[in-house]
């Protein structure tokens, strides 16, 4: 069957917010994998709210993934519907289109897409935009151009593969005869879609739009405060609501008293939000909301209320008593995950030759720059309207729906999800509990309601990045490789907010760059430890990839300096020679691959070898330095893409200063070259302060830090020059946004070992070292 | 009745003297360019200008605008150049892509073209004391440091074309 179908006017207004053009055609990517984490998180156990919430991860034969729109003036709009955080992908998806369509980059604009189920898999996470759906979306450009190449040849009595289109226009060559796509596009909306199977795409050596700096979409809005977040909706009679939550996870309320609360001028209302049970879900924590007329009535009427609360089982979770747990599990004997050769508790290490150590990573929160928000509003009918800055628009729609007790197919028209901007995501915004807030919120008050998190709320009630521990041991032999390799994993796993008895890291978990190493160790063994979980966990940039490659980039250094080797010289001796490494083949046989069905995206030795030569030269890393002064690389792999990262650190008087930093990235094709430059310099500067300053902690149930203070983030005068080394290849595009983080935080501890001998196995270096 | 003059405009504010400036622009006076990080003064994605000067309106109360100049972001441009809407700041934002997710760049912004307006030719180390301010979670800085050295040698060749013009009038 043909997945791509011409849509009516209505539709295509349901699903923009636009006015449809001429020609209108969208496209399924029901065929296409949907995002990884969706199905991780269902596979998890999500399957009663995860399912209940409409359309997590099931995708039908009449979805519609991103669309083309032309007009009769030739302006072509293209849809598209995944979310926007910073990352790019409103100018990526429509260049890779307009590329296969033709047409003239000045006269293509994007458009963001709302909640709609026909769009297929909307939630933006996973760097999965491009990776998984690049050829659907190619052939969506594929099937316009084709279609107006046929209208062309028609006009002229030519056959049909004589014409050609370029910059915006159909052309006949021989006559030098020309047509606009405005001119066309009437009477190609006329003609029958085409079998996407029969249409060449082009070759790479013929892009001119893919690969370029083309101009950003959506740019001048942001340079002139016209861009639309989240926190900027206005409506008439517009209340302001400031929720005070429970301050462990799974408290509730015991008692509140608002009568100074609603004394305060500009506080229209206090309610209370309704409980709610574990799992928690990604659902609101409940507490008491102030509603206001404006955000400072709101904060205001807040500070006055007076609550009680009953912290629930876990009010005894100290995150410093349990990562010493941690410590103590990931140095047991646990599940295993992967077995290569021979039994590794049969074989006698050798002390002299062994080196074993302990990692740790603490529990981390995105901050990005706007906290959460969203609003809703209910009219007298039922229908509800929202607005909201999430990476997830129909999870969160399907939660909606559950939310007023609709069903999200008979009334489907009851629920508008409108998705805006995001200022910053990196994984929290996939969590609606904020969103549902509002609609909560509106219901109960029947006034339009804006949910405002502060600063406060959005670090003490997030979905942290679990804390985790990573144990390695390994035997060096002769040839300064290893014959005999021991890992294990100790981490809350992020299925527990889906189901409360998962105590494992899953499979997904797993393949993020713990069991799915790369080695070529003829006796391995990898192990998954049992633990409980007491705060909400979520998917923060490149997820488990942030403890995993801090282990494991932070052990092969310090191997190599065991073996009196470089770094990038034990890196290569542990991979082996270059081939093709499928860890299903290897002895995981859970890997889950990133979503990828394919086997292009396999892991490829050399790809790996390749960025770590890379960073090496163009950094210099292997130079000899002035005491004080140190190089670290590491290398990791993630979301189909390879990235490795080179440091060069001061160690002055026990204060670390970093000097500068390197990231080589292969991300296969790569389609707007300064967007991978703009994640990497960003992953550099987030793995920068992740490594050296921040942490969440734990005491009593209660997430301890607030705000910027207490949890930094980079600022400008910590920022080194920062060096991107792309990697040109033709091979399948893989992700983006997340890959650059994972091997920033080993190439820091490593660099920091190299210049002052001292090795820190336990984040953030702060604790240790001056920074 | 608060009145403030906001972008140029007298406007008289419905709201407490004693509310932040910030909100007071964003809930009150509707324009939602300038944005809340923290509300600390923290992380500098509320600054504006206030008779000339970057201040954070998270922390400065609405009363201390009275009678004051306040430019946000929605009126940087004003003024400054008739050809573009855009302010030299902004511009030299555009040609070297300095925004991701974009939220912080208003404040980044005001505080870039109020430094400029002090110190026509920032070093790095001024750059770095001037902007440490503002906080960019997507990672921006390398940009921010780019785009303000092109706008200072832009407002440096406008300010003196200006002179050259004046210069020109005087002698004809
Ligand atoms: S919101 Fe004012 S400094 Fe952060
Ligand atoms: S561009 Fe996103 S926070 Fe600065």
């Amino acid at each position: 069957m043909s997945a791509f179908k011409k849509l009516n006017r209505r539709d295509f207004m349901l699903m923009t917010g636009k006015a449809a053009g001429t020609l209108v055609i969208g496209t399924s990517l029901a065929s296409c994998a949907v995002s990884n984490r969706a199905d991780t998180a269902k596979k998890q156990g999500a399957d009663g709210e995860a399912s209940s919430a409409g359309k997590l991860s099931s995708t039908t034969e009449g979805d519609l993934g991103v669309f083309v729109n032309i007009s009769a003036t030739g302006d072509v709009d293209i849809i598209c519907h995944r979310a926007e955080m910073g990352q790019g992908i409103l100018t990526s998806v429509p260049q890779i289109i307009a590329e296969e369509l033709g047409a003239d980059w000045e006269r293509v604009t994007a458009v963001l897409g709302n909640a709609d189920a026909r769009y297929g898999n909307q939630n933006t996470g996973g760097s999965a935009s491009i990776r998984l759906h690049i050829e659907h979306i190619r052939q969506m450009g594929a099937v316009a151009r084709d279609m107006l190449e046929h209208a062309a040849a028609d006009v002229w009595a030519v056959e049909k593969n004589s014409v050609k289109t370029e910059q915006h226009h159909v052309v006949h060559a021989k006559t030098g005869r020309k047509l606009g796509f405005g001119e066309l596009a009437l009477s190609a909306s006329k003609l029958p879609i085409p079998d996407a199977k029969t249409l060449t795409l082009k070759e790479s050596s013929e892009f001119s739009i893919i690969g370029t700096d083309v101009k950003l979409q959506g740019l001048e809005k942001i340079l002139t405060g016209q861009a639309i977040y989240a926190q900027d909706i206005q409506l008439p009679g517009l209340l302001i609501a400031s929720i005070e939550r429970p301050p462990v996870v799974g408290g509730k309320v015991k008692s509140f008293d608002a009568a100074e609360a609603k004394k305060v001028a500009g506080v229209v209302d206090v309610i209370r939000l309704k409980d709610r049970e574990f799992p928690t879900n990604v659902n609101p924590v409940s507490g008491v909301a102030v509603l206001a007329n404006n955000t400072w009535a709101a904060v205001e009427g807040r500070k006055k209320l007076k609550v009680e609360w009953e912290h629930g089982d876990n009010a005894d979770h100290n995150s410093d008593v349990y990562k010493a747990d941690l410590i103590k599990k990931v140095n047991a004997r646990a599940k295993p995950v992967r077995l290569e050769g021979a039994d590794i508790y049969a074989h006698d290490f050798d002390a002299t030759k062994t080196v074993e150590a302990t990692y740790t990573v603490p529990y981390h929160h995105h901050m990005s720059m706007e906290t959460p928000a969203a609003t809703a509003v209910i009219d007298d009918n039922g229908r509800c309207q929202v607005w909201s800055g999430t990476q997830a628009p129909q999870w969160g729609k399907g939660l909606v729906f559950a939310e007023l007790g609709l069903d999200a197919e008979k009334d489907a028209d009851k629920v508008e999800f409108n998705t805006t901007l995001m200022g910053g995501a990196f994984g929290r915004k996939s969590k609606n509990d904020f969103t549902i807030e509002a609609v909560e919120l509106a219901k109960a008050s029947g006034q339009p309601v804006k949910v405002v998190w502060s600063r406060e709320d959005d670090v003490q009630h997030g979905f942290y990045h679990s804390i985790a521990a990573n144990y390695f041991k390994a035997e060096l032999n002769d040839d300064k490789r290893c014959d005999y390799w021991l890992q294990r994993v100790a981490a809350p796993p992020i299925g527990w907010i889906f189901d409360n008895t998962a105590t494992y890291l899953s499979d997904g978990d797993l393949s993020l760059g713990f069991a799915d190493a790369p080695f070529d160790v003829p006796n391995m063994a990898f192990e998954n430890q049992e633990v409980s979980t007491h705060v909400r966990t979520g998917w923060l940039r490149s997820v488990g990839n942030i403890n995993n490659a801090f282990g494991l980039g932070s052990f092969v250094d310090e191997l190599a300096d065991k073996a009196g080797i470089s770094t990038r010289q034990m890196w290569m001796n542990l991979m082996g020679e270059d081939r093709i490494f499928d860890p299903r083949k290897e002895g995981f046989e859970g890997y889950t691959h990133y979503g990828q069905k394919g086997e292009e995206h396999l892991l490829d030795i050399s790809r790996f070898k390749a960025v770590l030569n890379e960073v090496t030269q163009k950094s210099n890393a292997e130079e000899s330095l002035p005491d004080g002064q140190g190089w670290g690389i590491s290398v990791a792999a993630s979301f189909n893409s390879y990235a490795a990262a080179a440091t060069k650190v001061a160690v002055i008087d026990g204060t670390v200063e970093v000097l500068e930093m390197h990231t080589a990235i292969d991300c296969g094709l790569i389609i707007t070259p300064d967007r991978v430059v703009s994640q990497m310099e960003g992953a550099m500067i987030m793995g920068l302060s992740m490594t050296l300053e921040s942490e969440i902690t734990v005491k009593d149930g209660k997430i301890v830090q607030n705000n910027f203070y207490d949890y930094p983030v980079s600022r400008i005068n910590k920022v080194p020059s920062l060096h991107v080394h792309l990697i040109r290849s033709d091979k399948a595009p893989g992700g983006v946004g997340e890959p650059g983080l994972p091997p920033i935080l080993p190439s820091i501890v490593n660099a920091i070992f190299h210049a002052s001998g001292t090795r820190v196995r336990n984040l953030p270096v702060a604790k240790v070292l001056r920074v | 009745m608060v009145q403030i003059t906001l972008n140029g405009k007298i406007m008289s504010l419905d709201a407490d003297p004693a509310m932040p400036l910030l909100y007071a622009i964003r809930d009150i006076a509707q324009l939602t360019g300038t944005k809340f990080g923290c509300g600390l003064g923290l992380c500098g994605a509320c600054t504006v200008h206030l008779d000339g000067q970057a201040i954070r309106s998270c922390v400065t109360p609405l009363s201390a605008a009275i009678d004051k100049r306040v430019t946000t972001i929605e009126g940087l441009a004003n003024g400054i150049n008739v050809e573009t809407p855009m302010h030299p700041v902004q511009e030299a934002w555009l040609d070297n892509k300095v925004p991701q997710c974009g939220y912080c760049q208003p404040g980044q912004m005001m505080s870039a073209a109020a430094l400029l307006a002090s110190n026509s030719a920032p070093t790095d180390d001024d750059i770095d004391t001037a902007m440490q301010g503002n906080i960019c979670r997507c990672g921006t800085y390398p940009r921010i440091r780019k785009a303000i050295k092109q706008a200072a040698k832009t407002l440096q060749s406008n300010q003196s074309n200006a002179v050259n013009a004046r210069e020109q009038e005087v002698q004809s």
